[in-house]
């Protein structure tokens, strides 16, 4: 409970201490992921609406969005979409009741990571 | 699909207030962005750092429009779905937790409907 006064008293490590597992950390990064899409697309529908707008606006905005950091921004969404929506789909596979045993959980968790930075690379090749 | 009982129906809520409708619709949303996601992305990855004549002519074609309204229409209610699980889980106050729920709902649907609007006016033109 996060709102209970646990007084002065040392906790016992446990982040600190615990060797990082590929679930694990692939479960907070899928989370971390998705929060940090929610800049992605505000970003999204602001060089939108600035399309929409006019020419002024929209130079403006496409200026900012394709200046170094806005690439920066933009290629980290990327990853991030990537790597969402593989994960995703490693989740909709366990929602059939599929791949919980701890071989195909790792390597499927492997094949997610190394998957997103393919495609995030692929599609900034072709774009 | 409802997976409540008559009971759960009549009160409003499972006995953890919490149903599985829920995780139902994040599935129907999961499901719906993977195809939705490819659709839209290669048009935009192409448009990105075009004129504005030339992006105004890539979101003036119907198709392109349609995925991309479409896309919004769904990914924001998917961004809503994965941050209303996130406040429940991190905020205990119960006003915080709920104003912070409302204004979720309240800006993904704004900024879905934002983002439909500026396609709709390059769509048809105006």
């Amino acid at each position: 409970m996060a709102d209970v006064n646990r007084g002065n008293r040392p906790l016992s490590p446990h982040l600190q201490i615990y060797r990082k597992q590929i679930t694990a950390v692939l479960s907070i990064l899928h989370r971390l992921t998705g929060i940090g899409l929610t800049l992605g697309a505000v970003l999204l529908v602001w060089w939108l609406t600035a399309a929409a707008t006019g020419a002024d606006y929209f130079a403006v905005v496409d200026g900012l969005l394709t200046s170094w950091l806005g690439l920066l921004v933009l290629t980290g969404s990327l990853w991030a979409l990537w790597f969402h929506a593989l994960n995703g789909l490693r989740h909709l596979v366990w929602d059939t009741g599929r791949g919980f045993d701890l071989t195909t959980v790792t390597r499927s968790g492997w094949a997610v990571v190394g998957g997103s930075v393919v495609l995030t690379l692929l599609t900034m090749i072709v774009m | 699909m409802d997976y409540k009982t008559d009971r759960n129906r009549v009160q409003g809520l499972g006995s953890a207030h919490h149903g599985a409708g829920h995780w139902w619709a994040q599935r129907i949303s999961s499901v719906a962005l993977v195809p939705l996601t490819l659709l839209f992305l290669f048009p935009f990855a192409h448009a990105l750092g075009q004129t504005h004549a030339d992006v105004r002519a890539i979101y003036g074609n119907l198709w392109n429009a349609l995925v991309a309204v479409l896309f919004l229409a769904v990914g924001f209610w998917h961004l809503a779905q994965g941050l209303q699980v996130v406040i429940e889980d991190y905020v205990p106050q119960k006003a915080t937790r709920t104003a912070l729920l409302l204004l979720n709902s309240l800006l993904c649907g704004a900024l879905a409907v934002a983002g439909i609007l500026a396609v709709a006016k390059m769509a048809f033109g105006v």
